[in-house]
């Protein structure tokens, strides 16, 4: 066993423990801290797999900026008490059956797959380089398009968090 | 067991934990949350997809451009989230009765 395939179960681990903890606890903001834990560790995955582009911007984007926002939503939507935000689970034995049944068909799925293994060594060469240069020439119109609807979501998201009528119900 | 397979374990596993949280949690975050990791485990089966084929990178641009809908979903989940306590004065979806405002 080499060092990078001991990192690799290091992170597989401390992403399924963070998932179980998400499952298992009732205090909102917990979840949401398990979530950035999980997060960081499918970045480090990521980097694993030759994908350093994306860890980057898993990294920047989610455990930087979504999960900041979500810890914004839960500290907003709190009552002022001071007590934590608790949440209660419901159909929880129909649910278990229906993601245990997701589980194995995904799983059974793979197994039934053949994949070519063959391929599957590194290419050489700067892959940030040329993921910059594959987005600029044979990717430009889904990155311009991304671009209009970030902007359209952080207008959206401003008017709708907004409360500028002067009528407004507390 | 090779890597790629446990990898895509890991991914199964994480999708219907996601599945999960959104069918049991009650509070709209956590649906929110559990949305969240169901679209970074199909992310984790995009580059193992990618890494069947390494000389082209469709794989982890289609990671790249489901992340970016993911942070436009997560902001305006919580506008609406945000919105909705302003009215109801919770954040569990099962408590919002009506569509219309309150008079």
């Amino acid at each position: 066993m080499n060092p990078g395939q001991l990192t690799l179960y290091l992170f597989v681990f401390t992403a399924i423990i963070s998932v179980l903890v998400m499952i298992f606890t009732r205090t909102v903001f917990y979840a949401a801290l398990a979530l950035t834990v999980c997060l960081i560790s499918m970045a480090g995955i990521y980097a694993l797999l030759y994908a350093e582009f994306l860890a980057i911007t898993q990294l920047v984007i989610y455990a930087g900026g979504v999960l900041v926002l979500i810890l914004f939503g839960i500290m907003l939507t709190n009552r002022i008490s001071g007590k934590p935000l608790i949440t209660e689970s419901h159909h929880v034995i129909k649910s278990a059956i229906i993601s245990a049944g997701m589980f194995l068909i995904l799983l059974v799925t793979y197994q039934k797959t053949s994949f070519d293994q063959s391929q599957s060594a590194p290419a050489p060469g700067n892959h940030i380089n040329k993921i910059g240069i594959e987005l600029m020439s044979n990717y430009v119109a889904p990155f311009e398009l991304g671009g209009i609807l970030l902007l359209v979501c952080l207008i959206g998201a401003a008017l709708m968090a907004s409360s500028f009528k002067k009528n407004d119900h507390v | 067991m090779s890597d790629h397979t446990l990898l895509f374990a890991l991914g199964a596993f994480l999708f219907s934990a996601g599945l999960l949280i959104v069918l049991t949690k009650k509070n709209a975050i956590m649906i929110l949350l559990g949305i969240e990791l169901m679209l970074n485990a199909s992310n984790l089966n995009l580059i193992l997809f990618n890494r069947q084929n390494p000389t082209t990178y469709e794989g982890q641009f289609f990671a790249l451009f489901v992340i970016l809908v993911a942070v436009c979903e997560a902001a305006v989940g919580i506008a609406i989230i945000l919105k909705a306590y302003h009215y109801f004065h919770t954040s569990v979806p099962d408590q919002f009765s009506d569509l219309k405002e309150r008079n």
